[in-house]
Order: structure tokens, then sequence, then C-alpha cells
């Protein structure tokens, strides 16, 4: 155990980042060991997050390269061998995969816009100071516990055909809704919708809360009225908002998986219409559906630089923003 | 030491602002004494607002109260036509055949233990990873922290199929180990404390090494406590994700007696015959309740960790 007396290094640093700064003066010999014995308890209090993040997301995500590189053996257990580029190329042209990733994109689009208006509808309507607000508030929010599973069951039951709601409201498609490769994206989009809901209204009132009210006030004497106001200065001082819903959206979108594997399931004769690029990762890794872990690999990697590319995209937005505003 | 400091770390959305006191809305607005001219006008506001934050919450509240009502009604009740909008007769028996015979206690019971173990794993990582980059002075430090945050940016899609593999040779494939340890780290638990730490002020440390508190002694009886707010933050986002994790637990687990998350139960529990349907529906209720439960009680602490990420 390290005990630190008063006024040295250890103390006087803690606000700052950096390792090395202007530290106290104080006689060498003694320093050194509390330096020394600073340094090995701060690794040490390191190592258990270090070692978990080594082995579950640094390993895998240098090896998920290596794999893009080797075909998998027909059969478990036989050699991989090395075909280079060769299986990255053939993955990216194949049909299989530019569907999957065109129903992705519709899917993103498909959720994405309805999304995020209605979180900022509800949040504009949450945003006034009323009696009982903390209320719907809840209500709003409340979507973003539900798990996947319990909005599938949910949905599932609200558009099945035999059930007495869609019926009686005259609604009666045939084939129903999850088995038409018309209707069964967006079904899924549906649950998804609802279920990003929560999170896209509290993320939209965040932002509200954060626009200064004495601007809007200010708008409001020099006789702006509200519709002005909303889309000339609400709308614009929430953008970095708005865009942070946009990215967490796409990503929260790219990941709807349970949805999918839940309601629509490998078997179901609409499954190619709802291949989103999650799904088909799973399945083709899958040793009982696919069995083909490099091409999984590749298409994950290409999962992987969306989503990267929209995170980077959202962090230049956001200096933008920032040196703008200064 | 007020508790309150380290609020300042986060931009706070409170889900229950002190609104009757609140000041752009002259005093007793909604109440129902007639007062200058204007008063009308704004109470009809006042009205429409109400008006359309009730239907806002009717539609979001819907597929819920029905998933209640149709849980509740026998199999010719179900389809029947127009659907009962209240339950006049309620099948309580469906939840006992959820819980017993659906198995919905062991799948309860699997999520349990496995979403504890993640918790409680990530705040102990977490807190004592946040620990070393908030108090400590070492080599490497600044690198090492932005390798932690780089984490965030691995998404589980690229990770878990060599960490299929790795469980798999571990010996892990369908154990509790296998379905949380994976989990045990978090780049944004280390963030969210580090934060919080950062918010202890220097006096108090200083006073505390000249009692001749330690560094653990001291992490453990004034940093985590003082940081107490953003370990509860903390705590129910992972509790959060854990609980309604589905890839995961979905790739390994299996086998003949696989060890089935309420998620995955969930799916098990779906059939396609009428009869299934309110027990498939009470199982979604039981899996949904602990978290009202969470929501309810902790719902400041949860807006505030899923808003953390949404300001720089």
């Amino acid at each position: 155990m390290t005990t630190v007396a008063a006024g040295t290094g250890g103390v006087a640093e803690r606000a700052g980042d950096g390792a090395d700064s202007a530290a106290t003066p104080e006689p060498q010999h003694g320093l050194r060991t509390r330096r020394r014995k600073e340094a090995l308890l701060a690794y040490g209090l390191l190592l258990p997050a270090l070692v978990l993040f080594g082995v579950f997301a640094f390993y895998p995500f240098f090896r998920n390269f290596k794999l893009m590189l080797y075909e998998t053996p027909p059969v478990p257990g036989l050699p991989q061998h090395y075909v280079g580029l060769h299986q990255i190329g053939q993955t990216l042209t194949s049909t299989q995969f530019t569907q999957s990733l065109v129903t992705t994109l519709i899917f993103v689009v498909l959720v994405i816009p309805i999304s995020l208006i209605l979180g900022l509808a509800l949040a504009v309507a949450a945003h006034r100071r009323l009696r009982g607000m903390a209320i719907y508030r809840v209500i709003f929010s409340s979507t973003v516990v539900s798990s996947v599973a319990v909005a599938s069951v949910v949905f599932g039951t609200l558009l099945n055909p035999v059930v007495g709601l869609l019926p009686w409201l005259g609604i009666n498609p045939n084939p129903p809704a999850l088995e038409s490769t018309t209707w069964a994206l967006p079904a899924v989009a549906v649950i998804t919708i609802w279920q990003f809901l929560g999170l896209a209204f509290i993320i939209m009132l965040a932002g509200l809360q954060s626009v200064p009210d004495e601007l809007l006030e200010a708008a409001r004497i020099d006789g702006a009225n509200a519709w002005t106001r909303f889309w000339r200065m609400t709308v614009p001082l929430l953008s970095p908002t708005i865009f942070f819903a946009v990215v967490v959206s796409t990503i929260y979108a790219m990941q709807a998986f349970g949805a999918i594997d839940i309601l629509i399931g490998p078997m179901n004769a609409v499954r190619l219409h709802t291949n989103v690029l999650i799904y088909n990762i799973v399945n083709t890794n899958s040793p009982a559906l696919g069995n083909n872990t490099g091409e999984a690999a590749v298409m994950a990697t290409v999962l992987f630089l969306i989503t990267l590319g929209m995170t980077l995209l959202q962090l230049r937005f956001l200096e933008r923003r920032v040196s703008y505003a200064r | 030491m007020p508790a309150e400091r380290n609020r300042g770390a986060f931009v706070v959305t409170d889900l229950a602002p002190p609104d009757e006191t609140a000041p752009p809305e002259p005093p007793g607005a909604g109440a129902a004494d007639p007062g200058p001219p204007r008063r009308p006008r704004r109470r009809l506001r006042t009205l429409g607002s109400y008006a359309l934050l009730t239907a806002f919450a009717i539609i979001i509240l819907f597929p819920i109260y029905v998933t209640v009502v149709n849980s509740l009604l026998a199999p010719d009740q179900l389809v029947h036509q127009p659907p009962p909008l209240f339950p006049t007769n309620p099948q309580w028996g469906h939840y006992v055949t959820a819980w017993t015979s659906g198995s919905m206690s062991k799948y309860m019971a699997t999520s349990a233990i496995m979403t504890g173990i993640i918790v409680a794993g990530q705040l102990v990582t977490s807190i004592l990873a946040a620990y070393a980059f908030a108090f400590l002075r070492f080599p490497f430090k600044r690198t090492l922290f932005v390798v932690c945050l780089a984490t965030l940016m691995i998404p589980l899609e690229v990770t878990f199929i060599t960490n299929l593999d790795t469980v798999t040779s571990l010996h892990w494939f369908n154990t509790y180990e296998g379905l949380s340890v994976p989990f045990l780290a978090t780049g944004f638990g280390i963030f969210l404390m580090r934060q919080a730490f950062l918010q202890i002020p220097r006096d108090l440390q200083e006073a505390a090494q000249l009692d001749g508190y330690g560094h653990l002694r001291f992490m453990t009886r004034v940093a985590v406590p003082l940081a107490r707010p953003s370990l509860a933050a903390l705590a129910v986002f992972s509790f959060l994700g854990a609980w309604n994790q589905y890839l995961w637990p979905l790739v390994s687990t299996g086998g003949s007696t696989p060890l089935y998350t309420v998620q995955l139960g969930l799916k098990q529990l779906l059939g396609s015959q009428v009869s299934q349907i309110p027990v498939s529906l009470a199982g979604a209720v039981i899996a949904f309740v602990p978290l009202v439960i969470l929501l309810l009680i902790f719902q400041k602490q949860l807006v505030r960790s899923l808003t953390a990420g949404a300001v720089k």
C-alpha cells in the first residue's frame, strides 16, 4: 500500500492528464521510489480491465483481419488455408452481400427519419413546464428499457392475423405482414422505431434543455413566432444533438438482429428480404447454417467501417460546430 | 461534502424538473383562478398541450397495454372481434403456466445471475481503472486511457466471431462464465467513473493524506462514496445492457440443456398456436417487469448515463 505525503507529485498532478508535468521540488531519493510505487499501483489497478479488453476486444478485432484472408474448411477441424484478398473480393461482389447491404440501407432509411422526427416531436411537447410533466417524460422514455425480445413478442402479437385487433380493423393482409416480402422489413422497422423512440426522446430532450432560454426569449420579444423560433433557432442550435442522434440511431438500426431472429427466422420464406447485414453475418458464421467464418469476418469488417465512418463524421461535425460557435 | 458535486460532469436531463416553481410560467398558470386578459388563451394552450401529451402517451403505451390485456384473455376471447379492451375474466393462470411449464422462472434466474455478475464486474473494473486515471501518475497514462476508450469503437458484430472461439476453447460455452466474462470491463464505465473522480476536490485528497490515508483507503472510504451518483448511473446502464442482451447469449449458449436468458426464453415461448399466445405474452410481461421497476426507481440515473455521450 502506497502512502503519499501531502505535496508530492501524485496530488499536484491529479487534475491534468499528462504523465509528467511540473512536479513539486522534492528530495531525489524518496521521490523516485514513491513514483515507482505509484506507477506500479496504477498498473495493478488497470490490469483487470486491460486484460479483459485485450482478450475480448482487441484480440478479436485484430484476428478478424486475419480471418478475412483464410478460407473456412468445409468440415470443422481441417486446416484453414490462406487465400489472401481473394475471399474479400469474392464476398464483397457476391449478390448475397450486395442484397444484404441494400436491405440494411433501406432498413436504416425506414428507421432513422421517423424515429428522430417522433423523438423530437415528443421532446418539444415535453419541454414545456407543466404540472405532471414528469409522468409524461417517464412514459415517453419508457420504451428505452424494453428489450428486443419483449418488443418482438408484443408486436408479433399485434401483427398476428388471427388475434382480434387487425381483423377487427379490417386490415387483413394476405399473406400476413411478417410473411410478406413487401411488409416484413417495414414491420421489423416499426418494432425498432418503437424501441428506439425512448432513447431518441431522451437525447432530444437533453439537447432542448441545453438551448439557452434567454436566446429564445429574446427572439420572442423581437416578434418571432413559435414556428420561426423553432425552425430558425431551436433546430440550428440543436443540430449537434440531432447529428448525434442520427449516428446513434444508425448504429442502433444496423444492430437490429433480435427482432428479425425472433419474428422472421432462417426458415421463413421472406428471410432474403429481411437479410440485413448483422443477420447475414451471424447466419454465415453459424456452424449449422453458413459455416463460413471467413466470409462473416469480411462482412463484419464492412459493418465496423460503416460504424466507424459515422462516428468520425460526427466528431468532425462537432469540432466544426464548436469552432463556429466561439 | 455534497454528493451532488459530480453532477457537473454530465448534461443533466432531469425527467423530473421542479415543474411547479419554474420561472417562465407565471405562478398559477394551470390553476383555476380567472386573471388578466392573457390568461384564457394561455389556459387554452395549456389544455391543448395536455391533450397532445396524453395522445402521445396513449400511442406509446398502447402496445404494452394490449399485451397486458391479451395475456389475461382466454384463447377464444383473444380472437374475438371487436377485441376486448379489458380482461373481464382475467386468466392469471397464464402467468403460472409461463412461470412453471414455460420455464420463465429458470430463464429469469439465469438472467439475474448473468446480469449480477456483469454489473458487479463492470463496477469493480471501472472503479479501479478510473481511480488510476484520475488520481495516479504513471507512464503512458494518456495512451492507456485512449486504449480504454477505443474499445467503445469495436462493435460486438466484429468480436463475437472470435470470442465464440475463445469461450469455446476455455470450455465456457453454455456457462455463466461464457455469458458474462467477455463483458466484465467497459470503456464507457471507466470514462464515466474517471469523470466523477476528477470532480473530487484536491483539498479533500490532501486532507485524507494528512490523516494517513493510503490510496486504497482513500478510494474505498472517500472517492467511491462521493462518486455514488455516477456509480448508480453506471450500474443502471450496465444492468439494462446486460439484461437485454440478445446476440451474445444466442450464439454462446446451446446444446441439450441450453443456458437460456430471459430474452432467449421468450423466443422459446413463442408458439404458433393461438392457445400459446397469452402464455408468451405473460412471459413478455414477466421479462419486462424488472425493467419497469428499474425505470421507475432509477430514471434519473438512467437518463444521466444515456446522455453522458451526447455532450462533448
